[in-house]
């Protein structure tokens, strides 16, 4: 036997001449060496390590942002304040109005949003000629998707508010919303459809079914977990942000609670953010403020739970 | 000279001077041949030769690659499968395909067989269970899954698997089954079954069957048509192509001095 820390490995291999007349086997002597290989452990352990490193800077940030949330919440986050109205006064002041509106407009957002990307990246995918035209449209809902989310709430106020004269209604900020999220959905449903593997769409044409058909019963159902994953970052994207409302003049002081989508509202990220500019007057907001974040990002995860039990309901191994 | 298969049972596929071409590039060259119904007919040749082209020429599945471009004409029953008139889907429910890799949807064996019955109609319950019964005794599969409907199709082995496959394309009652090299990616045992299943298919189909097997044709199919470079080089009996082939270039193949 040879020892095996000074010998390098020697590996023999055939190789054939090019030339299928010929087949005259060429040997040729394949050395690894043994340093080499040792390196390359070590390289891969750092490189692990490197990686964990990284992980676990994210992780750190965010275990001091909810430290600082939650502890600032204590004491002011309790059933008084989840289910009162607005006051100017920091004691009797609740979030039941902010809560109200945050569902509401996720009652618009998610299905519209669902319904409308999900056909489109159907039609770009599926039906769209392969074309000019077509790549166009592609790469530009890809840049929508970087759009600042102030010109989503000009165009809302423009086209919804005042053309549509939907105001500062649930509906026109739903629609807003809408369409500021509707590019990740439609981005993340195309990757979905695309990924289907075109096997089972040969399988689907070849038994006599019709486009529409095989999406429906064969496409659509595979790719359910991609769309859902980005349903979940439109959501999450959807009920924290606060610019294109802040545009669509959302009023700062509601005391009334929605009860339909015609109605005004205000939605936790609003909420936070009065009630941070103004911590200047009255102190004690800030609390007011990390509570809240609190209920948003439980609320937040309450949604994007169910989105995830859906899609591992429907992930298949194939 | 008269064909004297012609008055004694009829052309199920008359394929006359087909031309098919992916871009600039001719895959299929003045193809003429037929299939008889109830036979089976074996497609060989060596990789690349057009074969897989053109099964898949005849349930227009190979209108799916968008460079493709038609010539000539391929008449089923007697109708052209290119002319406007007949339906795409229409033709693929009576002419099924078989693939080369087991191609079950991620669902239930069940709901595998009955995909097809159910895109086209069938509602009924009770129905669709005989249908699947049906399908799956006809596919040899039955008395292994019969406990098992339910289950995932992906949980069954590759033989397994493309069996449900057959039975899947059985399940629409086609007139014709295609199969594209079906047991390529099966062992020895897997295939040997599908084999055996295919004899008893011929009683109910026609088959066409693309195999780069050798042995595969000359065990299995009652006519033998041998492509080389998109060229039908012999279409014949297949105890005459294998036992006297009238092209040297079919006896070179077939004694494996080359593909």
């Amino acid at each position: 036997m040879r020892d095996r820390n000074t010998e390098d490995f020697v590996f023999e291999e055939e190789v054939y001449s090019m030339n299928e007349k010929i087949k005259k086997p060429v040997k040729s002597q394949v050395t690894f060496n043994k340093n080499r290989i040792s390196r390359r452990i070590f390289l891969n352990n750092s490189a692990k390590h490197l990686f964990s490193l990284s992980t676990v800077f994210a992780m750190v940030v965010l275990g001091i942002l909810l430290y600082q949330i939650v502890s600032g919440s204590i004491g002011w986050l309790d059933w008084q304040f989840l289910t009162s109205n607005l006051s100017i006064f920091p004691e009797k002041a609740g979030i039941k109005g902010a809560i109200i509106g945050t569902l509401f407009l996720m009652m618009i957002v998610i299905p519209v949003t669902l319904v409308l990307g999900v056909a489109t990246a159907i039609y770009l995918e599926e039906y769209a000629n392969e074309g000019r035209i077509q790549r166009l449209i592609k790469i530009n809902i890809s840049n929508l998707a970087s759009v600042p989310s102030v010109i989503f709430g000009l165009l809302g106020l423009t086209v919804f508010s005042r053309m549509l004269s939907l105001g500062s209604s649930i509906l026109a900020g739903g629609l807003t919303m809408s369409l500021l999220v509707l590019p990740i959905v439609v981005v993340a449903a195309q990757e979905a459809l695309r990924s289907v593997p075109g096997f089972l769409r040969e399988a689907s044409y070849g038994m006599g079914a019709d486009k529409w058909t095989t999406i429906w019963r064969v496409v659509l159902p595979v790719s359910i977990p991609g769309i859902l994953t980005g349903a979940i970052l439109a959501i999450s994207r959807a009920i924290g942000e606060t610019a294109p409302l802040v545009v669509l003049g959302i009023p700062t002081l509601i005391m009334k609670i929605p009860s339909g989508i015609m109605d005004d509202f205000t939605v936790m990220p609003i909420q936070i953010y009065y009630w941070t500019l103004d911590t200047v007057l009255t102190p004690e907001y800030a609390y007011l403020a990390s509570a809240t974040i609190v209920v948003l990002l439980v609320t937040l995860f309450v949604l994007n739970s169910v989105a995830i039990i859906i899609r591992n309901k429907f992930q298949k191994t194939f | 000279m008269i064909d004297i298969d012609q008055y004694i049972t009829k052309y199920v596929y008359d394929v006359k001077g087909l031309n098919l071409w992916y871009g600039d590039n001719q895959a299929l060259k003045d193809i003429n041949m037929h299939v008889m119904e109830n036979e089976i007919t074996a497609i060989i040749g060596p990789s690349g030769c057009g074969k897989s082209t053109f099964v898949k020429t005849l349930n227009r599945m190979i209108e799916n690659v968008p460079i493709v471009k038609t010539e000539g004409e391929i008449l089923y029953n007697g109708r052209n499968i290119f002319s406007s008139k007949m339906k795409v889907e229409e033709l693929r429910t009576r002419v099924g395909m078989v693939f080369q890799k087991p191609n079950p949807f991620p669902k239930s064996i069940y709901e595998n067989v009955v995909y097809g019955p159910k895109i086209h109609g069938v509602k009924d319950k009770k129905t669709l269970m005989e249908i699947a019964e049906q399908s799956l005794r006809g596919a040899a599969l039955w008395d292994e899954v019969k406990d098992r409907l339910n289950d995932n199709a992906y949980g069954l082995s590759g033989g397994q698997q493309q069996r449900l496959c057959i039975a899947r394309t059985m399940a629409v009652s086609p007139e014709v089954i295609l199969m594209d090299e079906p047991t390529s990616a099966l062992d020895p045992v897997a295939t040997m079954r599908i084999e055996e299943l295919m004899e008893d298919l011929k009683k109910e189909y026609t088959v066409i069957i693309v195999t780069h097997n050798m042995q595969q044709a000359a065990r299995i199919s009652d006519k033998t048509a041998f492509f080389l470079s998109g060229e039908l080089i012999e279409f014949d009996k297949t105890n005459k192509i294998f036992a006297n082939p009238s092209d040297k270039r079919t006896e070179d193949y077939i004694t494996g001095r080359f593909g």
